[in-house]
């Protein structure tokens, strides 16, 4: 296929903020995870573990504690003292109430998710129900001195435990009364987690790294395991209760299994069975689902191991994924004027990339985009000459003018007041237009306007042609700027004629996350692909899957490609070979070439290195159309600049491990 | 899997049994609790049972004289039980009521044929002469006209719905039972016919055009055959999408058999020596039948049916279905089939219609002479082979194929010319096969010389034992070149480093990157220099054609244990070890090239693999090795490129320490911020 040109960039300082706290739907398979800097993430495990939303967060709102619950709700809480409710298809904090105890430090929800009971800064337990459209406050349960940092239900719904410094509290949920309190006062022992089981037996772990087992009602100490020389900060109990997995702050995580002092027996003890060590920092959020242990840590980690006793056939579920970066693409590239644009929480960084034949380093201009909110999203138009952002409340447009290698930011005067957040920003090819996503499936077209002006030309509406109330959060423009593709939260992709603002088609549905798209600029071909690693190719104009996509789904795509961790988060295309297609996920990069045929599942997927000892005539025998590049990792982003010019950003995983703080101090044997 | 359970009386029914007095059943219908059913006979009595206990709850008679002519039904919204006496007299009564004389009575004006009763629906009277009434509106004007619209010279069925259809007429044979199901606003009919088979009529529920009468096809769903011999069903009833239950004859005596409808597979039979009414009922996964004198009623269960419960994989099953299954050496084995069949035994039976197929392979003799008719059987047999398999994957599928290749080999042993190539070769790559399952497969493709299909067991299968993979091994040697380059041999092993065109002996380009070359050859101790290079030239060449390469490499990729191997290989001819020793010297030397030390292409052997062999082709043929004159120039060969190795090797050790500070400065670079590269795709 030949050379490319490749604009190897290093310099995204992307840092994943840490894993805060997580919560598992066992009935949807969601689990939704709140990070450090306040974002909020739900991955649907059903769909190949995607992450299926993203709420951005803001400076002020943290999140210590997250539930689910009445069903599909989610509720976090956190240091602002505000119980916060998510709206989770217009992605975006829907109402707050207020807790009116000082900062939470913990929330839970009862089994049946009715109630919800927050731990606050004051030592107090206040219970709160979840009523429609909200919750309500109930009642105060007695107050205690210390910051209540850990709470469990007891499953029956009567109960509650609860953690602080130095004491375990169990207390009766409905007259509010304290049970008799255990906890040792030699030292300060901060009960950092705490789990209450149907049997009676309360579970707490500690900053001494201990496991602990209490009888509460009489509140005996049953047994004790200590894990760690430092804390063990999280704790979560399987379905059955007969598992639990704890967290350490020294990154490993370790489960206990109930089982029987004989084999046989009627006995059974809490046995420590399994250490893992896949976190460098903190493990501050764990989550025990039927079969798998998930864990989160500082390291901004998200790891899920499966419980290989538990799975009952070789598939997805049964390795080991781990997911440092989001599913999203964070990146834009003004193909034409070579730039490209790093989007962070709160800033964002404009580079130029250099050339070969000039000497010259890349230079950068972030704009001066400080604010407490967090970006939605970003984009850069083709020219370069257009930067637009999103974030919760505000939407910005900037005008960028080049002279020579100096570059100045202008902001847009009178950008039309949008339906916000923007979930998604598009430019069209010859940057005159930006697709701006929105929610309930409505795309706003804004036209650019020389020499630095804009109008909003046109809102196209999902909602009106299928009544789907979730947010746009893909687009793709055709070069021609005839077409749009649009994917909505419920996974439907839409596409629309822009010459005449109608909804043209919708592509039929598949039972799986869009994870990426694009429409090829020759053929108008809409390319998409799914997080369950399917590829599809659909024709706009034909309303229908081309040939190949029927031939790809007949024969079926490569067992390894099938088997990948990470989604496709970026689709491009060589603007000279139609039948060539750039995809990336984080660890490789591959050109798919249509006219070759596709590999079965005898054949090498990545045989790159294979051809390359090979002599001509046999290299041909041995051609697929799958060119996969693993040389790249962990790519964030690639484009095509051209023909023969990639552009890979990557962001090593030890530059990130520079920029966090020193694990906790471990001997290593031998040194 | 359905299973029949235990089987209990409910009741006599003879003339000491107290019920019927003798004059049979009419009809069982369900009660108003899950547990209770109503019996009407013959005469003059309704019964209600409580089926768990046993025991009667109530029990109603008319007066003399009067006769009950249509089963008594439940109204389930009500709790009242309905009967009709006398054609036309209908009767309503609650369980408190004792006398039936006493209780509500409605004199009809045309005569009832049935009374339909379902939960949530008011009950549906059905007038002999076809006419539908809803017993509510029945019960407003008892006298009301009812209309006739059967006439009787055609089969019709009526429908509550009032549409009229016409069935296809089917020579030579009658309906005897029908049942229905409602399933998206589809109605499936099922109907028993006097042919013993099963027929599927579906009847969409629009109502388009009422006056016409439309005729409706059916479909064959069942044939209710038994490895030839025929179950005469006299009644039917549906169990669920894919079973129904079927009570007839086999033979001489009668039975009530399970089917699988989607496999067109018997699951359960039991046999009642003592003869039915040929009526059967079915309510809550119970069958009612008549065993001679008694009602009896037998529990059944109806699972759907997979691999995984048969071996115990699927969680709760239970370990009783084990024993019936397990056996794959006796699967083929027909006689044990009609054993197992009579044994009910489950799995087997799912497998008939293939076996079936296999074993009308009538008096192979009579076939012998007529060679074009034997291949036109092949193909058939491979059509129909192929037909079958192409159906929905089953979850036994895999313990099907391998009983249905079981069976092929064992014709293709008994019978020299009949040998179904194509489609063992389609059934060895499609399927996840192993020798375990189909362990004469081998064997008879050694008899044959067939090395393409050995290849590709050889490739597959992870368990050949070693005797087989030496018998592969020689035969593989022995077959010449000539004859193998017309044979369709799957080259994917060898193209990548054996030029395939004959005439293209060009210069090798590569570069020997592995420390191998003639000049450090040359500075060894030999003395002939001469002879030296001429063996060179032999080593730069494959000494083997392409295809035998290809099929060697596919025994040095089988597994194997040395301890068992070793015995078989000494007994290979010595021209023949040479010969291979020659093409893995090749091999390593080829291997060797590489920095990876890695031959390109799929499924080529590895560098262990070939070493391994090598030496377990030295140690089994030392002495001859060392006797033989041709080998001795290999060896020396061998032994110089050998040390010559080793050599490279320990140089490489010395240096160590400088590669890894190339490697370290490598990496160094790797973390710059900003580079342009380029990267070549193929």
């Amino acid at each position: 296929m030949g050379e490319f040109e490749v604009h190897r960039v290093r310099f995204f300082g992307l840092v994943p903020a840490g894993v805060r706290c997580m919560a598992y739907q066992h009935r949807g398979c969601r689990l939704a995870l709140a990070r450090t800097d306040g974002a909020v993430e739900v991955y649907n495990f059903a769909a190949n573990y995607f992450m299926e939303k993203a709420i951005p967060g803001h400076q002020a709102r943290s999140v210590e504690a997250l539930c689910w619950a009445a069903g599909e709700r989610l509720f976090g809480a956190g240091l602002s003292g505000d119980i916060t409710e998510y709206d989770l298809e217009r992605l975006r904090p829907a109402r707050t109430v207020d807790g009116f105890g000082g900062p939470i430090w913990s929330m839970a929800a009862n089994n049946d998710g009715t109630r919800l009971a927050i731990g606050c800064e004051d030592g107090s337990v206040k219970l709160f129900q979840v009523v429609p459209g909200g919750v309500q406050f109930e009642k105060n349960l007695d107050r205690q001195k210390g910051r209540v940092l850990c709470l469990s239900w007891h499953p029956s719904g009567t109960h509650l435990a609860a953690g602080s410094i130095n004491f375990i509290r169990v207390l009766d949920v409905r007259s509010g009364n304290e049970l008799p309190q255990r906890g040792s006062k030699k030292r300060e022992c901060v009960v950092w987690s705490i789990a209450f089981l149907s049997s009676g037996t309360v579970i707490s772990s500690d900053s001494f790294g201990r496991v602990q087992f209490w009888d509460w009602e009489r509140g005996t100490l049953q047994d004790s395991h200590t894990v760690s020389t430092s804390a063990v900060l999280s704790l979560a109990v399987s379905e059955e209760e007969d598992s639990i997995v704890v967290g350490t702050s020294a990154g490993a995580t370790y489960q206990f299994q109930l089982l029987p002092v004989k084999a046989g027996g009627q006995e059974k003890r809490w046995v420590r069975t399994k250490p893992f060590q896949h976190h460098t920092h903190d493990v501050r959020a764990v989550v025990h689902t039927p079969t798998a242990l998930i864990s989160g840590g500082l390291d901004a980690q998200l790891v899920i191991r499966p419980l290989m006793e538990k799975v009952q056939k070789k598939g997805y579920d049964a390795v080991l994924r781990k997911f440092t970066f989001p599913h999203r693409r964070l990146v834009s590239c003004a193909r034409k004027a070579r730039l490209l644009l790093f989007q962070f929480s709160q800033h964002l960084e404009l580079w130029r990339l250099g050339s070969t034949n000039k000497t010259g380093t890349p230079h950068s201009a972030p704009p001066h985009l400080q604010g407490p909110e967090h970006i939605y999203c970003s984009c850069v138009s083709p020219c370069g000459s257009w930067i637009a952002y999103s974030t919760a409340s505000r939407f910005h447009l900037y005008r960028v003018q080049h002279e020579g290698d100096s570059i100045s930011v202008k902001k847009v005067p009178g950008v039309p007041k949008l339906l916000l957040p923007a979930y998604q920003l598009q430019c069209a090819s010859d940057s005159g237009r930006l697709f701006v996503a929105s929610d309930r499936g409505s795309v706003h077209v804004v036209q650019l306007l020389e020499p630095g002006g804009c109008k909003h030309l046109h809102t196209i509406c999902v909602w009106c042609c299928s009544g789907t109330r979730e947010a746009v959060y893909l687009l793709a423009s055709s070069a021609d700027g005839n077409w749009l593709a649009a994917v909505s939260g419920d996974w439907e992709v839409h596409i629309y004629s822009l010459k005449h603002f109608k909804h043209h088609c919708t592509v039929p549905t598949y039972s799986c996350a869009v994870t990426a798209l694009a429409i090829h600029p020759a053929t108008n071909n809409l390319f998409i692909s799914y997080s369950d690693q399917q590829l599809f190719e659909f024709s706009i104009p034909e309303k229908q899957y081309t040939a190949w996509s029927r031939m790809v789904q007949n024969s079926g795509l490569h067992k390894l490609w099938l088997e990948r961790d990470s989604p496709i988060t970026h689709i491009a295309f060589n603007p000279k070979n139609t039948s060539q297609i750039l995809l990336h996920d984080v660890y490789m990069l591959c050109v798919l070439d249509k006219s070759l045929p596709l590999p079965d599942n005898n054949t090498l997927l990545v045989n790159q290195s294979t051809l390359k000892q090979l002599s001509e005539p046999a290299r041909r025998r041995q051609l697929h159309a799958f060119k996969i590049c693993k040389k790249f990792q962990p790519l964030l982003f690639a484009d095509l600049l051209d023909e023969r010019c990639l552009v890979t950003v990557e962001r090593p995983a030890v530059d990130i491990s520079a920029e966090l703080p020193p694990p906790v101090q471990q001997k290593k044997f031998g040194t | 899997m359905a299973a029949l359970c235990e089987a209990f009386t409910l009741c006599g029914l003879g003339p000491t049994g107290g019920v019927g007095l003798g004059s049979g059943l009419l009809a069982l219908e369900p009660g108003a609790d899950p547990d209770h059913v109503l019996l009407t006979d013959r005469g003059r009595t309704a019964t209600l049972f409580k089926v768990s206990d046993q025991k009667p709850l109530g029990c109603w008679s008319v007066k003399h004289g009067q006769i009950i002519t249509c089963p008594v039904v439940c109204n389930f919204e009500t709790h009242e039980y309905i009967a009709v006496h006398d054609n036309k007299v209908l009767r309503i009564w609650k369980d408190k009521d004792v006398n039936l004389d006493k209780v509500f009575k409605a004199t009809l004006s045309a005569e009832v044929y049935r009374i339909h009763s379902l939960p949530h629906a008011e009950p549906l009277v059905l007038f002999r002469g076809g006419g539908v009434r809803t017993l509510d509106v029945l019960l407003e004007a008892p006298q009301q006209e009812i209309e006739n619209v059967i006439s009787d010279e055609l089969k019709t069925i009526f429908f509550l719905s009032l549409c009229k259809y016409k069935l296809e007429q089917q020579e030579l044979s009658n309906p005897l039972c029908f049942t229905a199901y409602i399933k998206k606003q589809i109605i499936t009919l099922l109907c028993l016919y006097s042919s013993n088979s099963v027929y599927k009529v579906l009847i969409p529920l629009q109502q388009n055009s009422e006056e016409e009468e439309q005729t409706l096809s059916k479909s064959l769903l069942l044939n209710l055959s038994i490895s030839g011999s025929v179950l005469k069903g006299t009644s039917f009833v549906v169990l669920d999408k894919d079973h129904v239950a079927v009570l007839g004859s086999l033979a001489a005596s009668e039975c009530l058999t399970i089917w699988n409808t989607k496999f067109q597979t018997l699951q359960a039979s039991k046999e009642l020596p003592l003869g039915t009414s040929g009526q059967l009922w079915c309510y809550g996964e119970k069958f009612f039948f008549t065993h001679g004198k008694v009602l009896t009623v037998v529990i059944y269960k109806c699972e759907t049916s997979s691999l995984a419960a048969a071996v115990g994989k699927l969680k709760d099953s239970q370990t009783s279905d084990l024993s019936s299954f397990v056996n794959w050496n006796t699967l083929g084995d027909e006689e044990l089939l009609v054993s197992c069949q009579s044994q009910q035994s489950v799995a087997l039976k799912s497998e008939s219609k293939m076996m079936v197929i296999l074993k009308p392979m009538p008096c192979t003799s009579e076939l012998h002479g007529i060679s074009h008719f034997q291949d036109a059987s092949t193909a058939a047999v491979e059509d129909e082979l192929r037909q079958l398999l192409s159906k929905a994957q089953r979850p036994d599928f895999q313990a099907a194929i391998g009983c249905v290749i079981s069976a092929l080999i064992n014709r293709c042993k008994a019978d020299p010319m009949f040998y179904p190539r194509n489609f063992l070769v389609q059934m060895i790559q499609k399927r996840e096969l192993s020798y375990s399952l189909c362990p004469d497969l081998m064997a008879v493709a050694l008899e044959k010389k067939d090395v393409h299909l050995l290849q590709i067991c050889l490739q597959r299968f992870p368990d050949i034992p070693e005797e087989i993979t030496y018998a592969c091994l020689k035969v593989f040697l022995s077959i010449s070149d000539d004859y193998l380059e017309r044979t369709d041999v799957d080259l994917e092993s060898v193209i990548s480093y054996i030029d395939i065109e004959p005439n293209n002996k060009e210069v090798k380009t590569e570069v020997v990157e592995n420390g191998f070359s003639t000049e450090l050859e040359e500075d060894g101790c030999d003395v002939t220099g001469m002879k030296e290079t001429h063996m060179m030239d032999s080593v730069e060449f494959c000494p083997v054609g392409p295809q035998k390469a290809a099929l060697l490499n596919a025994v040095l990729h089988s597994a194997y244990s040395e301890t068992f191997l070793l015995p078989h290989l000494k007994d290979l001819p010595a021209q023949q070890a040479v010969l291979f020793l020659r093409y893995l010297h090749y091999l390593y030397v080829k291997c060797s090239e590489k920095i990876n030390t890695t031959l390109p292409g799929v499924l080529s052997p590895t560098i262990s693999q070939i070493m391994d062999w090598m030496c377990l082709l030295l140690d089994a043929h030392f002495t001859v090795m060392v006797m033989l004159p041709e080998a001795k120039r290999l060896l020396s060969s061998m032994h110089k490129f050998v040390r010559a190795q080793v050599r490279f090797y320990s140089e490489l050790n010395k240096i160590e320490g400088s590669l890894q500070e190339l490697q370290r400065i490598k990496c160094q670079k790797d973390s710059q911020a900003y580079s342009i590269e380029v990267l070549e795709l193929i």
